[in-house]
This record gives structure tokens, sequence and C-alpha cells, in this order.
């Protein structure tokens, strides 16, 4: 889409994206590059010695153990984050989309959490789920469940989803409950009229048309769960116990700002780049397509 | 609703009552610790009935901030947290509105590849240009600044984005009127388009808002100065290791104060917030 009438300036249109185009360049695309051209390099941390090595920190860190186990916590934890914010939302905005009295009340009580820092949310569950102190690791130890995120890396990986899927909740029932106004009531109502009780209903009817809103939050789910956790991760366990919940974003910063590895960190910086460029691709291509029904 | 069925409107309510519930826990949890001695907070398991230290521990956190661990008073980091959240929120709603009116309202050479960086840098957050773009910060010499807290932060995509698809409904007879009445660009920018963009900016300003106050790992790499740590940080640097060491009366307490702006601002402009959080994912 185009305008008709516009406005002619030699130099106005220049004057008035330059400050956006200066801010892209100085901190996005000339550290982008750096972070390209550092992944080349075997660099003294000290800023002694640089030395040009092609492929190698890539060659190295696909060997590297830590590293394939960053891989592999982030995408378990990437698929319990997605998969158990979502189906809580799910749950949570079908039935905001059922009550008629009250349902603002519902949605104002629910969305609150968006507005909480990830560092914070993860500052609470670390509180209540303290090993010596928590309230809830005391009931769970009063069940008999023998709970220590500080020690048994299963624990701390449960104490991180938990905070990250409690802070995206929101997110996700607000999409959901968008998408599900947006159903036409006489659809629901025709199947109802055809004797289609409410769970034949949202399932042949409903969560198909759902889907677009579904996908798209997937997405912005795995993104989230790739990048914006950080704050999590680095103020409920620190990576630990060990590596054990390293995310690829965590191992990043760990490695450049503590290990001092730049080479290493700048090359997973580009590998985490590749993956957020196609995840990006791959919704807008979506959004272009629409995904008729 | 499309039948009555009493015993299914009864579990509806139910459960999203304990789906409340369960999301609310941690508030008050926070809200009951942040009320107890630091001997209390310790207590396994806590009291869950508010205790009466309230008072005193937001005093003490706002003047003087923990004994142990970060010792610059909170209302500090909450000052720093406001200039750089309005600081963030004002400058990219700033910068994205007058880009976008140029890419939309003027054809000159260059416009589309500015429009495309842009757009990439939507695929460069923070998190994977750490390193280098911190680089970038000390040599300026921005490292422990507001300048050096917000610069690297306001560039958006998404708002220029919401700008372009919105001045592109906006009528051209609007434009055409304007230039007729002697209106130069600046003018009808000024008259025209900005009072049109009045709820876009609203609701523009409230999710960016939010997302330049709970920033972390940004300012966790360029604040050193404890005078400059933003609340977020200042929690994080508050628990010092070891349950027995940290002081969890007054961590709660900050971490409600830290909580407590923003979520008034989803709250109370709950509208703006919806529409913003809609919009910017189109």
């Amino acid at each position: 889409m185009e305008k008709r009438v516009r406005f002619e300036s030699r130099w106005l249109p220049y004057a008035l994206v330059a400050p956006q185009i200066a801010i892209t360049l100085i901190f996005f695309f000339w550290p982008a590059f750096q972070t390209l051209y550092q992944s080349l390099l075997l660099e003294d941390a000290f800023g002694g010695s640089r030395e040009f090595v092609g492929l190698q920190n890539f060659r190295e860190l696909f060997h590297d153990d830590d590293y394939l186990n960053s891989f592999r916590v982030t995408a378990v934890f990437s698929v319990l984050v997605t998969v158990l914010g979502l189906s809580i939302s799910l749950v949570l905005a079908v039935l905001a989309d059922r009550v008629v009295r009250g349902a603002h009340a519902y949605k104002t009580l629910l969305i609150w959490p968006y507005a909480v820092a990830p560092a914070v949310a993860a500052v609470l569950w670390l509180f209540l789920f303290s090993p010596t102190l928590g309230i809830v690791a005391h009931w769970l130890q009063g069940m008999g469940i023998d709970w220590n995120p500080l020690l048994n890396d299963n624990d701390a990986l449960i104490l991180i989803v938990v905070a990250a899927v409690w802070k995206q909740i929101s997110y996700n029932f607000l999409f959901f409950l968008a998408g599900l106004q947006s159903i036409p009531r006489s659809l629901i109502e025709a199947a109802a009229i055809d004797g289609a009780g409410p769970v034949k209903r949202f399932v042949t009817i409903v969560f198909p048309l759902l889907s677009p809103t579904t996908f798209f939050l997937v997405v912005v789910n795995i993104v989230y769960a790739f990048i914006d956790t950080f704050g999590i991760v680095d103020a409920a366990t620190g990576g630990g116990p060990g590596k054990a919940t390293s995310i690829l974003v965590y191992k990043i910063y760990y490695d450049g700002f503590k290990g001092l590895d730049l080479g290493g960190s700048a090359a997973q910086s580009a590998v985490l780049m590749a993956i957020l460029i196609a995840l990006t691709v791959v919704q807008f291509r979506f959004i272009e397509r629409k995904v008729q029904y | 609703m499309v039948e009555n069925r009493p015993l299914l409107t009864f579990f509806t309510h139910l459960i999203l009552i304990l789906g409340v519930a369960c999301v609310a826990f941690p508030l008050y949890v926070t809200f009951v610790a942040s009320t107890l001695t630091a001997e209390q907070a310790q207590l396994a398991p806590m009291p869950l009935v508010p205790g009466e230290k309230m008072i005193e521990n937001y005093r003490q956190v706002l003047t003087e901030g923990s004994a142990r661990g970060s010792s610059a008073p909170v209302s500090r980091m909450l000052f720093n947290s406001l200039v750089s959240a309005l600081a963030i929120a004002v400058g990219k709603i700033a910068i994205s509105l007058i880009s976008a009116f140029a890419i939309v309202y003027f054809r000159f050479p260059l416009r589309s590849t500015f429009f495309w960086m842009i757009f990439i840098t939507l695929m460069l957050p923070v998190e994977v240009r750490i390193l280098p773009t911190y680089k970038v910060i000390a040599d300026l010499g921005m490292i422990n600044t507001y300048a050096g807290l917000t610069l690297p932060l306001i560039a958006s995509a998404t708002a220029t984005f919401l700008f372009r698809q919105f001045f592109l409904t906006i009528p051209d007879e609007l434009a055409e009127a304007a230039r007729i009445d002697g209106a130069g660009p600046l003018r009808f920018l000024w008259d025209v388009v900005i009072p049109l963009s009045r709820t876009n900016i609203a609701a523009l300003f409230v999710i960016t808002f939010l997302y330049g106050w709970n920033q972390y790992l940004w300012p966790l790499l360029v604040t050193t100065d404890e005078a400059m740590y933003t609340t977020v940080i200042g929690i994080k640097r508050m628990i010092t290791g070891g349950d027995a060491a940290t002081e969890w009366n007054l961590v709660m307490t900050t971490a409600l104060l830290a909580m407590l702006p923003p979520a008034l601002v989803v709250v109370l402009m709950q509208r703006w917030f919806v529409k913003g959080l809609v919009d910017t994912e189109k």
C-alpha cells in the first residue's frame, strides 16, 4: 500500500529517520557485525593477541558436551514452558469466555503477572521453593517429596519452568480470550441445536478455529523461552546446579562475561541469532498466509 | 452462553477461582513476608498471616536499603527504574513516530533500505549481541549513565510498523487539505497526524514502559555503581547467597515495590495495555 499524497523535501525525510537509523547502526548493526566477526577469531581475553581461525570456534562448539547439553536443556525447557503455559491459559480462557458474570474481574486478576519482571518472578518462586525456608517446599517435604533445587537437576528445572509459565500465562490468556471472542456465536449455537455438548463443540469447532492463535502463541512462547527467560535463570538458579539449567542465552552471558571466552561466546550468539531469524521468518510467513479454514 | 447448565457453570467458576488463587498466591506470600521480621521470614514454614513490621520494613528499604548485600536505598533504585522506563518509552515512541512518518509521507532514495534496516532489529535482541554492545557503550564512556541504560534499547521495529500501518489508514484527503491550506509536512505531522495517533501512542506507551521497567540483562551489565541500580537489579543484588544471610523480608518488600508500578499501569490502563499487546504483535 502506498500513499497517493506526498510531501516534497530534499532533506527532511533523512532528518526524520536519522535518530532511529543512527541507533540501529551504532547499537544493533555494528555489535551484530562484531559478534559475527569475533566468532571467527581466537582472542586473548585481555586484548593481547587475536588470530583468525575461521570456523574453528563453531567446530569446537558442536563438539563441546557443555554446549550440546545446553541445547538439550533449552529444548526441554522451551517445550515445557510452551506446552504447560498454553494448556493452562487455554483452559482458563475457555472458562472465562463462558462466564457471564464476573468475566472482567477474572481477566483483571489473571493479567497482572505480565507486569512482573522475569527476574522478580524468579525471586518470588525462589522464595516459595527454597528447600530450607520456602513454604511450598515445606508442603512438598510434608508429602514425602525430597525437594531440593539447589542439588537436584530436575527440581531446579521445575523451578524455572514454574516461574516462566506463571509469568507468561497472562499473555497467552489474553490472546486466547481474544481469539475465542472472535469466533461467531452462530456457529456454536448451530452446533448446540444439533445436539453437540460443550466438549464436542470445543473439539470440533472452537479448537480448530483457534489454530491461528495457537500457532502464533507457540512461536512467541518459544522465542520467550529462548531469550526473555534470561532473568529467570540468572536470578533463580544461576544456571545450576552444575550446568543443569544453563540455557543457551545464559551460557552466552556466562562464557562471555564470567568465562571470558570471547570467540566461543560470539559463536554461540551467532547460532542463537540464526535460530531467532528462523523463528521470525516462520512467524511472518505464517502471518502472510493467515491459515485459512 | 449457549445453554444453561448450572453444574457446569459452578465448575467453571470453581476452576477460574482456583486459577486466580494460584496466580495470586506468590503475590500474597510476598506481601506477608514484607510485613515480617527477618527471623520470622526464615521460619519453615513462615506464618501466612501478615506481621507487624510492615511500615518499618518499607521505611528501611526506601531510606536505607538492606544491611547485607546491596545497601543502596530502594527509593533511589525506583527513581532509576522510573527514569529509564520513561526514557525508553518516550524515546521509542518519538523516534518510531517520526521515522514512520518519513517512510509513509515521503518518497526518497534508500527509503526501503531504511525500512528493512529497522525491520532487522527485530531479530537482534540485546541478548544475542551483549558483548559488542557492551564494548560500544564502554568506549562511549556511558557505563553507569542513564544514556547507557536506555539508548541501546530504544530502536523499535514494532513501534515503527504500528505507526506505519496506522498512517497508511489516514485518509489522503487530510494531507491534501493540509497542503492546500499551506501547511508543511512538520505542521501536518504535529497538528493532524499526532492528534490522530493518540490511541496508538497510549497503547505503545504502556507496552514500552513495562519493557523498560522490567529490563534485566542490560542494566545488570552497564550498572556497576549501586547508585545507578534499577530496582530489578537491586533485588538480585540483595540475595547474597545462602538463605541464612539473606534478609528475605526486605528482599520481598523490595520485590513488592518493584512490581507495584508496572502492575498498576497494567490494571489501571488495561484497555490501552490490551490494545498495545494485540497491535504490536500483528
